[in-house]
C-alpha cells in the first residue's frame, strides 16, 4: 500500500523535480505556440492535464489486456479519443478560446509528455499511482506554460490576464508575442533554473 | 480568396516556416539536430511521410465528411500517420537497408512528430484543395528540412567553441532557435 508521503512524492516529482517543461524539455510545440497570453497558456495546460490524467488512468486500467506489440498504437487511439472530447468541450465552453488555441488542441495527441507517461509509467503501475503521477506531470506542465505565458503577455502586451498593468506610457515589446519571443523567454527561464541549480551544486 | 499553389508552398516553406514560426516538430528539431549527416535523411523521411499523410488525409477527410463523421477525424488521421510510418519503414527495410539502419530509431518517432499531424490538420482547417494540399506538404517538409539543416550546421560549429557552462544544453539551443526564428521573420509577407 502506498502511504501518504509517498503519493505526495510521486505528485511533486512531475511538478518540480521532473518538470516536463523546464527539466525534461518535452512537449515544446504547444508550450511555445500558445503561450502568448496567460489565459491561453492556462487553458492549454488544463486541457493537456485532463487528457493526460484520463488517458493514463484508462491505459493503467487496461494494462493487462493491451498486447505488447500494438501498445503504442493503442495508446495513441486512447489519447486521440480524449483529445476529441476536450476539443468539443472547449468549443462548447468558449468559441473565442477555441479560435485562439486553434489546431493546437488537436495537436495534444502528439504531445510527447502524454505518450511518454503512458509508456513509462501508466503501463506498469496501478491506476491510483498512475493518476497521481499524471496529475503531477499535468500540474507541472501547466505551471511551466503559465510561467511562460505570463512573461510573454506582461512584456509583449503590458498586461496580465488582459488587465493592463503599466498604463498608457508603456511601449509594448512586440517581439515577445511573436515566435522568436517564445524561444527567447523559454531559453531565459531555462537559464535562470540552470543558474540556480549550479549555484546550489557549487555551494 | 484562393491561394495559388506556389504561394502555399512559399508560405509553408519560408514565410510561416513550420518549425521556426509555427512551432511544429520542435522535438526532433531540438533532439536530432546536433549532427549534419543525420539531419538530411531525417528531413527527407519526414517530408515523405508528410506527403503520404497529406494525400491520404485528403481522401479520408472527404470520406468522413460525406458520412457526417467529422468527430472521428483526429483518430483517423493519427492512425493514417502511424500506418504510413510503418509503411515507409517496411519499404526502406526491403529496398534500402543501409538507409534504414542510418535512420534507426528516428523513423518510428516520426509518428509523434507534430509537424506531420499539423500538415493534415491545417490543410483540413484551411480547406485546401488537392493540389494546394500537396504543395502545402511539400513546403512544410522542405521548411522542416531547412530548419533542421540550419540548426545542425550552427550546432556543429558551436560544439567546437567555448560556451559558458550555465548556458549549455537546451537553453543554448532555444536561444539559437530564437535567433533563427528572428531572421526568418524577414520572409514575412513573401507568400502574400
Amino acid at each position: 500500500m502506498k502511504t501518504r508521503p509517498l503519493a505526495w512524492e510521486e505528485f511533486m516529482e512531475g511538478v518540480w523535480r521532473q518538470n516536463p517543461v523546464f527539466v525534461m524539455a518535452l512537449g515544446m510545440c504547444p508550450v511555445l505556440a500558445v503561450s502568448v497570453s496567460a489565459i491561453n497558456a492556462l487553458s492549454m495546460g488544463l486541457a493537456t492535464t485532463f487528457v493526460l490524467v484520463s488517458s493514463c488512468a484508462l491505459i493503467s486500467l487496461l494494462r493487462k489486456w493491451i498486447p505488447k506489440e500494438v501498445r503504442i498504437a493503442t495508446y495513441i487511439v486512447i489519447i486521440a479519443t480524449f483529445v476529441t472530447v476536450v476539443d468539443y468541450l472547449i468549443q462548447a465552453i468558449s468559441l473565442t478560446l477555441y479560435e485562439a488555441l486553434g489546431a493546437f488542441i488537436q495537436l495534444i495527441v502528439v504531445n510527447c509528455i502524454i505518450l511518454g507517461r503512458a509508456e513509462a509509467h501508466a503501463s506498469k503501475n496501478p491506476p491510483l499511482a498512475a493518476i497521481i503521477n499524471a496529475l503531477g506531470m499535468g500540474v507541472g506542465f501547466t505551471l511551466g506554460l503559465f510561467a511562460l505565458g505570463s512573461v510573454r503577455e506582461i512584456l509583449g502586451a503590458g498586461a496580465w490576464f488582459g488587465i493592463s498593468l503599466f498604463g498608457d506610457g508603456f511601449q509594448p515589446w512586440v517581439v515577445m508575442l511573436l515566435p522568436p519571443g517564445g524561444f527567447f523567454v523559454l531559453g531565459g527561464w531555462l537559464l535562470l533554473f540552470s543558474f540556480f541549480a549550479r549555484r546550489r551544486a557549487g555551494a | 480568396m484562393v491561394e495559388s499553389p506556389g504561394s502555399v508552398f512559399i508560405n509553408a516553406f519560408l514565410a510561416n516556416n513550420f518549425v521556426l514560426a509555427m512551432f511544429l516538430g520542435l522535438c526532433p528539431f531540438l533532439g536530432v539536430s546536433s549532427k549534419l549527416e543525420t539531419a538530411l535523411p531525417m528531413g527527407a523521411a519526414t517530408t515523405f511521410v508528410m506527403f503520404v499523410a497529406s494525400t491520404t488525409a485528403f481522401g479520408v477527410n472527404a470520406l468522413l465528411t460525406a458520412f457526417g463523421l467529422e468527430f472521428l477525424r483526429l483518430i483517423a488521421y493519427i492512425v493514417i500517420i502511424a500506418s504510413s510510418v510503418q509503411l515507409v519503414e517496411m519499404v526502406l527495410k526491403k529496398h534500402s537497408p543501409a538507409l534504414f539502419r542510418a535512420l534507426g530509431i528516428y523513423l518510428p518517432l516520426i509518428t509523434t512528430n507534430c509537424a506531420v499531424l499539423g500538415v493534415a490538420l491545417f490543410q483540413t482547417a484551411r480547406e485546401y484543395d488537392f493540389v494546394q494540399a500537396l504543395m502545402f506538404a511539400a513546403g512544410a517538409g522542405a521548411g522542416f528540412t531547412l530548419a533542421l539543416l540550419l540548426m545542425a550546421s550552427v550546432r556543429e560549429r558551436l560544439a567546437l567553441s567555448e560556451v559558458p557552462a550555465v548556458v549549455q544544453g537546451t537553453a543554448l539551443s532555444l536561444m539559437l532557435a530564437g535567433i533563427l526564428s528572428l531572421s526568418f521573420m524577414g520572409f514575412a509577407g513573401l507568400g502574400g
